[in-house]
């Protein structure tokens, strides 16, 4: 806002007045009440144990948990975007087929809840005790049982990652489709094969494009992984609920884990806000030009 | 057709489609087989014809220039030549191969990908965008096929690649990303990468129409180097001044077909057919009023 004075026609400086916004001051300090007030029930409420909250922030079994949590998001992540690209080339192919599955593992991840998908592979031993993998009509191979590889960490990571991949594979074929064709034609018009165009010139810059929106991937990753509680995946929330299972102190101990989470994601965000400094204003070069494609990378970023 | 001004090469093209083929090789012997020989080449996007039956030949070290209205064929036509189109009737041979198809058993045979893509690392593209990867320095685009497409080392590759740019004058850019370099060196690094790959045919696309005009001459430069060189090249273009002083051929499209064909200075100084004329002025007009040099 001006506060320069304006001068008038002869030069003399006329003082521009101070505008009052009194709607903008009385809804600040509604809000801020409102908030202050719910915060003090919450701090001073005498069936809060802070002492108890202190005590459980570094225990053992919580920061094993902080682990596996992360251990969990990494993997699973990593899982889902690996498959993830995978998926979203199969999807573009011209082989119906394949681009058909792509569709189908999309639809059929997209469209059943996570917490089912995780159940599923906890209880694969249901449907198949043991695991077998061999060359066909030979004794070669290896065998396991179902319930010793399905343990609470690899259900969860599987499910999860498996999720994700459904996921970031409309991501990831938004950025291809993003990438300006006359790349595409550039490549063939050097001899390249079209999965070597993929590989090389295609994927490189359609991944530029999508990291970004990656790091909300991992950041949402982050808190899906509380789900893991219900097969006793050793995360942070199934630490954490464990303890409270045994000493009812339930309100300190899922203060401890927000804690937790908030400083993960908090560590997540900062490293996002540097791959977007460091990605972002390629992305937004590799599609200029682009046409249609241009309007979808918003989408696709936002 | 433009009966005297060449007949020597063209004789015979409007002769039958297979005939037309077999006098055009027969017309040049003892030279080098023509590079491209196009008899009654026709293509559609989707039920909508572009190129209604184009006859075109080019003569191995020939600066084959094209021009015509927009919207008349030429892009699509020279997108057919390394078969980046998909040629739907007609004849068309490029470097001694049926595009598109190889005979085997007394049928043709469609190629599959790996074939097209063997055919055209023997041909240069030039695009009117450059096309340039954006995700690599010049130098990366410029060893980019050596590396990818015919396995050279990467150590060999770069050292080529260098060479190519000092070639078009960008030796000193070469760590540059396509952003960080003028349209003018933009399309250099362009030419520069289609050479690497040694093509024995190289294609323009309006290759100066996206530039500024202060830059569009150091690009024509680098054309005119290519064609003292004897690079066998086909120039869609609308520079008439670089089709006069560089093209052994001049080629007049409209409405997807050859209209007229000659030596650049017989056909830019008296066409024989009214829609050159009226093109030519019409072009020549507005060149000679921005570029009064
Ligand atoms: N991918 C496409 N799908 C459908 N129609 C197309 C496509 N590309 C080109 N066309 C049409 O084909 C015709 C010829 O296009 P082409 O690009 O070959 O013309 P041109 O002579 O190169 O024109 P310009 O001088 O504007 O570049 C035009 O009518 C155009 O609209
Ligand atoms: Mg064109």
């Amino acid at each position: 806002m001006r506060t320069e004075p304006i001068a008038d026609g002869s030069g003399t400086p006329i003082p521009v007045a101070r505008t009052w916004h009194w709607g903008r001051w009385l809804a600040a300090a509604v809000a801020l009440a409102v908030a202050g007030w719910l915060a003090y029930l919450v701090v001073v409420n005498p069936r809060l144990d802070w002492g108890k909250v202190a005590e459980y922030l570094f225990n053992e079994r919580i920061l094993s948990g902080v682990w596996v949590t992360i251990e969990i998001s990494v993997l699973a992540t990593a899982l889902g975007l690996v498959l993830g690209v995978l998926v979203a080339v199969m999807r573009l192919a011209h082989n119906p087929v394949l681009s058909g599955l792509a569709s189908f593992y999309i639809w059929f991840f997209r469209g059943t809840p996570v917490l089912v998908q995780l159940i599923f592979w906890y209880n694969l031993a249901f449907l198949f005790p043991e695991l077998v993998l061999k060359i066909p009509f030979t004794m070669i191979g290896l065998k396991w049982d179902t319930n010793q590889v399905m343990t609470g960490f690899t259900s969860a990571m599987l499910g999860l990652g498996l999720n994700l991949a459904a996921y970031f594979a409309e991501t990831v074929r938004a950025g291809i489709q993003a990438v300006d064709r006359g790349q595409t034609e550039a490549a063939y018009a050097l001899g390249m094969t079209p999965a070597k165009r993929m590989r090389v010139i295609v994927l490189p810059q359609a991944l530029r494009i999508i990291i970004p929106p990656t790091g909300n991937e991992f950041i949402s990753m982050l808190k899906t992984t509380s789900l893991v509680y219900v097969v006793a995946g050793h995360d942070l929330m199934t630490n954490a609920s464990q303890i409270y299972k045994a000493n009812n102190r339930i309100m300190e101990l899922l203060i401890v884990a927000s804690v937790w989470y908030m400083l993960m994601t908090a560590v997540a965000t900062f490293l996002q806000g540097r791959l977007e400094r460091r990605f972002g204003s390629d992305a937004v070069r590799l599609v200029r030009g682009g046409g249609a494609a241009a309007r979808i990378l918003p989408k696709v970023a936002g | 057709m433009n009966a005297g001004v060449n007949a020597g090469v063209n004789a015979g093209v409007n002769a039958g489609v297979n005939a037309g083929v077999n006098a055009e090789v027969g017309a040049v012997d003892g030279g080098p087989a023509p590079v491209v020989v196009a008899s009654g080449v026709r293509m559609g996007y989707g039920g909508v014809q572009v190129l209604n039956g184009v006859d075109f030949t080019v003569a191995s070290g020939e600066v084959s220039c094209v021009i015509g209205p927009s919207g008349s064929g030429k892009s699509t036509f020279l997108r057919c030549l390394n078969g980046l189109e998909p040629v739907l009737g007609g004849s068309l041979r490029v470097l001694g191969e049926e595009v598109g198809h190889t005979l085997r058993d007394g049928r043709y045979h469609p190629w599959t990908p790996k074939e097209f893509a063997a055919f055209r690392r023997n041909i240069g593209m030039v695009f009117q965008r450059f096309n340039l990867f954006a995700h690599q320095s010049a130098l990366e685009n410029v060893a980019c096929g050596p590396v990818h497409v015919l396995g050279t080392p990467q150590d060999r590759a770069r050292t080529l690649a260098m060479e190519h740019l000092d070639r078009v004058g960008l030796a000193d850019h070469a760590h540059k990303r396509p952003h960080q370099l003028s349209g003018g060196q933009q399309q250099r690094v362009a030419i520069a990468r289609a050479l690497a790959m040694n093509p024995a045919l190289m294609l323009f696309d309006e290759p100066t129409s996206a530039l500024d005009p202060e830059l569009v001459d150091e690009v024509l430069e680098v054309m005119k180097g290519l064609a003292a060189e004897g690079m066998t090249m086909v120039v869609v273009t609308h520079e008439i001044a670089f089709a006069r002083e560089v093209g052994d051929r001049l080629t007049f499209f409209a409405d997807g077909v050859v209209v007229e064909r000659g030596r650049p200075r017989e056909l830019l100084t008296a066409p024989e057919h009214e829609r050159t004329r009226a093109f030519l002025s019409s072009v020549l007009g507005s060149q000679e009023g921005s570029s009064t040099k």
